[in-house]
């Protein structure tokens, strides 16, 4: 058979020249940028910029801003995270007993904030926490609770943007929680049932374990997500009160795009990936280690 | 064993009524006249129905040009990088070529940079060929996706080469296979990952808002944000808005949801 060598380059050149160069040169740019004090001037004329070695980095270290953007990045993530993956576990593991009819109806409800824009629910949301109409301080007051200023209190403001990505995602973890139920074979439930174990034991002993790999994936693609928190503190907050809501991703854009900070601005950038990438191999580990 | 079932639909029951109540106050907000959405307690059902705040979005806002400006964007994104995806998956599933495995894992390992990191070099490069604030600077970045070359990929491995050899004795050519075998055979995972792209595409918010400089260039999120700054008083027509703005994707999906949530389930069964 004639063997046609060219033919998988050339279906290949068209999507990796647009990935090369509008990613990864990009990356290596960033990178570059990162060691420079690239700034409004150099915008026109890219000569003026200068190396100026780690002294971004350096200054990170003493920007109180930066700092207050890490812990708050890091509140919601650690917070969110968890929080989501639970609540989509318990959602997948209802909607997966044999009692329940309409599943369909209830997955499709559940998995409806997912699909919808971010801005647009970040803006709904804004509405649902003011603190005289808003439809949640209405339903508090049932349970006897005392009007929250949501989005008016350094305290309150991170919570109630942890509420909303909770609303809006755990959706879609529900549906990979789902799968990977269905894919734990019966038997192991039936022989655990005849050995008198009860329902919290076969939860801990068999639907934990063999929804190992499931909660690793789920745990990766949450973290990844919630690291890049931008929309809902840019709409509902605008950083804060007080800066209390400043996220990671949303000073550098302010960094990068309002004052063109762009050496500085990369450099937070390249801090984001760090975070990302170390969080990620944490994840792994955490996974291999038996005690998880 | 009915009390059992009772606590199940109850838990059920109202986590759906609170995964749906921000929909039906934005809903019945959007059909309020200025000012009827600012009351206690709320409503949850207009007092008196009325289009006003659809009426001043589309004449007075102009924001039909940004549902324009979305629709268009999505659109040629999802047809671009499709075809893009779809011959370049084809490529890593069924060719055997040097340096095969190594590239695509490096594309692979990849996906771990986050995307904020090269929207700064991004912009100046656009920027220096007097790209920004056009819709080619929304196109260019979405063209190509790993993770589409990857579902892709992930499926056309499950084609049978018997059907690529006859094809081949019967002289067809490389593009022929592609175009008339693959594609076809592709079909599912084409629609599933067009659904992806059209929404992701339309929900974007970070690049449109660097790229995008001028009111009437705005994606419908940038607009929607913009109009945040000046009307964040007027919650019946920022409901309004929120409403035109969801109204695509909601349809898409439910016309298409069962592929929907085959990919993500798809996407997380990788090796």
């Amino acid at each position: 058979m004639r063997i046609r060598y060219s033919a998988p380059y050339l279906f290949l050149t068209p999507a990796l020249t647009a990935i090369f160069v509008f990613f990864f040169i990009p990356v290596i740019a960033a990178f570059v940028i990162s060691f420079t004090d690239f700034d409004i001037y150099a915008i026109n004329n890219f000569g003026t910029a200068r190396f100026i070695g780690f002294d971004n980095y350096k200054a990170l270290i003493n920007d109180q801003l930066f700092w207050t953007s890490l812990k708050n990045t890091f509140y919601f993530v650690i917070a969110a995270g968890p929080l989501s993956i639970a609540i989509s576990l318990g959602a997948a593991i209802l909607l997966s007993s044999k009692l329940v009819r309409l599943k369909p109806l209830f997955r499709l409800t559940y998995f409806l904030p997912v699909v919808t824009t971010l801005v647009a629910v970040a803006i709904v949301w804004r509405f649902i926490y003011h603190p005289r109409f808003g439809i949640l301080n209405y339903f508090l007051e049932f349970f006897g609770i005392n009007p929250i200023d949501w989005l008016g209190d350094p305290n309150w403001a991170m919570p109630a943007i942890i509420l909303m990505a909770v609303w809006k995602n755990f959706g879609y973890n529900m549906i990979i929680f789902i799968a990977g139920l269905q894919n734990i074979p019966e038997d192991l439930y039936e022989a655990a049932t005849i050995d008198g174990a009860n329902g919290w034991q076969k939860f801990k002993k068999i639907t934990l374990p063999m929804l190992a790999p499931t909660t690793l994936f789920i745990s990766i693609i949450t973290m990844i997500g919630f690291f890049q928190l931008f929309a809902e503190p840019y709409v509902m907050t605008q950083g804060g009160p007080l800066n209390s809501t400043l996220s990671i991703v949303q000073y550098m854009y302010q960094e990068g795009f309002r004052w063109w900070n762009m050496g500085y601005s990369a450099a937070i950038a390249f801090v984001l990936f760090l975070i990302i990438f170390t969080g990620t191999l944490i994840q792994f580990k955490l996974q291999k280690s038996p005690e998880a | 064993m009915l009390s059992k079932k009772v606590i199940l639909y109850f838990i059920l029951i109202t986590g759906g009524i609170i995964t749906l109540a921000p929909f039906v106050w934005m809903l019945s907000a959007s059909f309020m006249y200025d000012g009827h959405a600012n009351v206690y307690p709320p409503r949850f059902i207009p007092d008196i129905f009325t289009l006003t705040q659809y009426e001043v979005l589309f004449q007075r806002l102009d924001i039909g040009k940004n549902f324009i400006n979305s629709l268009f964007l999505s659109i040629t994104v999802t047809a671009v990088s499709l075809f893009f995806n779809s011959m370049a998956g084809f490529a890593f599933a069924k060719y055997r070529f040097k340096g095969k495995n190594k590239l695509f894992n490096l594309l692979l390992s990849s996906m771990i940079i986050p995307a904020q990191v090269t929207m700064l070099p991004l912009f100046l490069m656009l920027k220096s060929v007097g790209l920004i604030n056009t819709y080619m600077a929304v196109i260019i970045p979405g063209m190509a996706n790993i993770f589409g070359i990857f579902l892709i990929r992930q499926y056309v491995l499950s084609i049978p080469d018997s059907l690529i050899e006859s094809a081949k004795i019967d002289g067809a050519s490389d593009f022929r296979i592609y175009r008339s075998i693959i594609l076809p055979l592709a079909m599912p995972i084409l629609v599933t990952l067009a659904i992806f792209t059209f929404m992701g595409t339309w929900n974007d918010f970070l690049w449109p808002l660097i790229a995008l400089t001028d009111n009437s260039m705005y994606t419908m999120p940038v607009a929607l944000a913009n109009l945040m700054g000046e009307h964040s008083k007027d919650p019946e027509l920022m409901m309004a808005g929120s409403v035109v703005t969801i109204i695509p994707v909601i349809i898409v999906f439910l016309a298409l949801q069962k592929y929907y949530i085959k990919g993500i389930m798809m996407g997380s069964v990788k090796g």
